[in-house]
């Protein structure tokens, strides 16, 4: 057994991710950090929408109302209201929620603040005179929306929606904080199990790690970045 | 509420929140270092060094920072590079924030156009002097915004320094809600520090920005 402990030490360490399903299981990992985010995206960015229209109200108390739900969740690091929901809940309302569970609530809640920040900063980037002109030009106000407002108005919002999708996934990286067995997690228990055989885990697992969010993330971020180029005006 | 319990802790706070910020404030300097450095290379197309930016960039802005400092404190001591959690913690956010600070500086830089360095230049301005007396301060009015924006990104990153044990304000809550289930009094501290740390910075942003807003000559 100690002969066996020694050989496999004289292994590069990199070669600890393809004994067993080891790297089958990061990818598990990493499906479940994909998947709460893109559970979040999905919900929020319906709910952005609708938020951020709501922001464009000229009503005070709506202004109010909007304007400190979203510097509160703006200012807030994401793992505060990750605790605020996860610990927090637990006390104040008796619930048990699970770890996935408040983080999508949380990313919800997030990404529905920034969405409809982006939305109301989309909107507001319209001149005047496309309403103005559109209207001179006979068209009711559905049809100036239909057709002037909005195809303008997706044409900037698209790739930032984009871009808060890669942020979405970054930051579910922080799951891992409150108890959730994602990527990192996976990584940790594949580095724990191996702590004999292979001594020196850690650094290729938290490398590999490292290049399948890179690799996750970068294609999101190049999508963006060559919609903004050629929407731009 | 418990109010002795509060009164009680609120030392622990400080001096997380103290930790915080000194690594923060520290991350932050060099972030802007970098990225002063790495959009000087771009902005003057300097071969090799300009490639080397461009893949560092897209690394530091697609990975969280949570992963970079897993790999920088666990993995990097298993070929020797030992590190505190506070140096990993400073190196870390550098490492992320020297990339965003970079986009910042880039992006300003791009919104002056030609035409303001070729005529600075053609009045006898040298080099230097068109930089510092005709570009940085009209490429300031629209990196600052960016970068005030970027300072609350990075304070705010810190609280993941945590996951490498690191005694930061998330540590102190999670603690004292581990050892004493005070969860109530640990979150309202843990949000009221934060607040007190980033509601300043979020205003002076946005007086500055008010301030500065008054390049936009030749466009």
């Amino acid at each position: 057994m100690l002969v066996l402990a020694i050989d496999a030490a004289r292994e590069p360490a990199i070669s600890i991710l393809f004994r067993g399903n080891n790297f089958v299981r990061l990818l598990g990992g990493l499906w479940v950090t994909i998947r709460i985010s893109m559970i979040s995206a999905v919900l929020s960015i319906p709910l952005g929408i609708l938020f951020g229209i709501f922001m464009m109200r000229k009503n005070p108390a709506a202004k109010a109302v909007s304007r400190v739900y979203l510097d509160f969740i703006r200012i807030m690091p994401q793992l505060v209201l990750l605790f605020i929901v996860y610990f927090g809940t637990t006390r104040a309302f008796g619930i048990n929620l699970s770890g996935e569970l408040s983080a999508i609530i949380v990313f919800v809640l997030w990404g529905t603040a920034e969405m409809g920040d982006l939305v109301r900063g989309a909107l507001s980037s319209i001149p005047k005179h496309q309403y103005e002109s559109a209207a001179a030009l006979g068209m009711t106000p559905m049809e100036i929306n239909i057709y002037v407002i909005i195809p303008q108005t997706l044409r900037r919002l698209i790739p930032l929606a984009i871009n808060l999708i890669t942020r979405m996934i970054k930051t579910t990286s922080l799951i891992v904080l409150i108890g959730v067995v994602e990527v990192l997690k996976t990584g940790q228990q594949i580095i724990d199990a191996n702590r004999f055989a292979f001594p020196t885990a850690a650094l290729p697992i938290y490398g590999v790690i490292f290049f399948l969010y890179f690799f996750t993330c970068w294609p999101i971020s190049l999508l963006a970045k060559y919609l903004e180029k050629r929407w731009k005006n | 509420m418990d109010w002795t319990f509060i009164q009680e802790y609120i030392p622990m706070y400080v001096e997380a929140g103290e930790l915080t910020l000194t690594i923060g404030i520290l991350g932050i300097i060099l972030s802007i270092l970098i990225g002063m450095i790495a959009s000087a290379i771009e902005y003057y197309k300097i071969p090799v060094l300009r490639q080397i930016v461009s893949i560092y960039v897209e690394l530091s802005r697609n990975t969280p920072l949570l992963v970079q400092l897993f790999f920088l404190y666990f993995g990097l001591p298993k070929i020797g590079i030992r590190w505190s959690s506070e140096l990993c913690g400073i190196v870390g956010l550098s490492f992320l924030g020297g990339s965003y600070m970079t986009e910042a500086f880039r992006s300003g830089l791009e919104t002056v156009e030609p035409i303001q360095k070729e005529s600075a230049l053609s009045l006898g301005f040298t080099p230097l002097e068109t930089m510092i007396d005709v570009i940085l301060p009209q490429a300031l009015a629209v990196t600052v915004p960016s970068l005030v924006a970027n300072v609350i990104f990075l304070i705010k990153e810190t609280s993941v320094f945590s996951g490498i044990a690191l005694a930061d304000l998330m540590y102190v809550a999670k603690d004292l809600i581990g050892l004493y289930y005070k969860t109530p009094e640990a979150l309202s501290m843990l949000v009221l520090a934060y607040l007190i740390i980033l509601l300043p910075v979020s205003i002076i942003g946005t007086l500055l920005e008010r301030r500065l807003r008054y390049a936009g000559f030749g466009n």
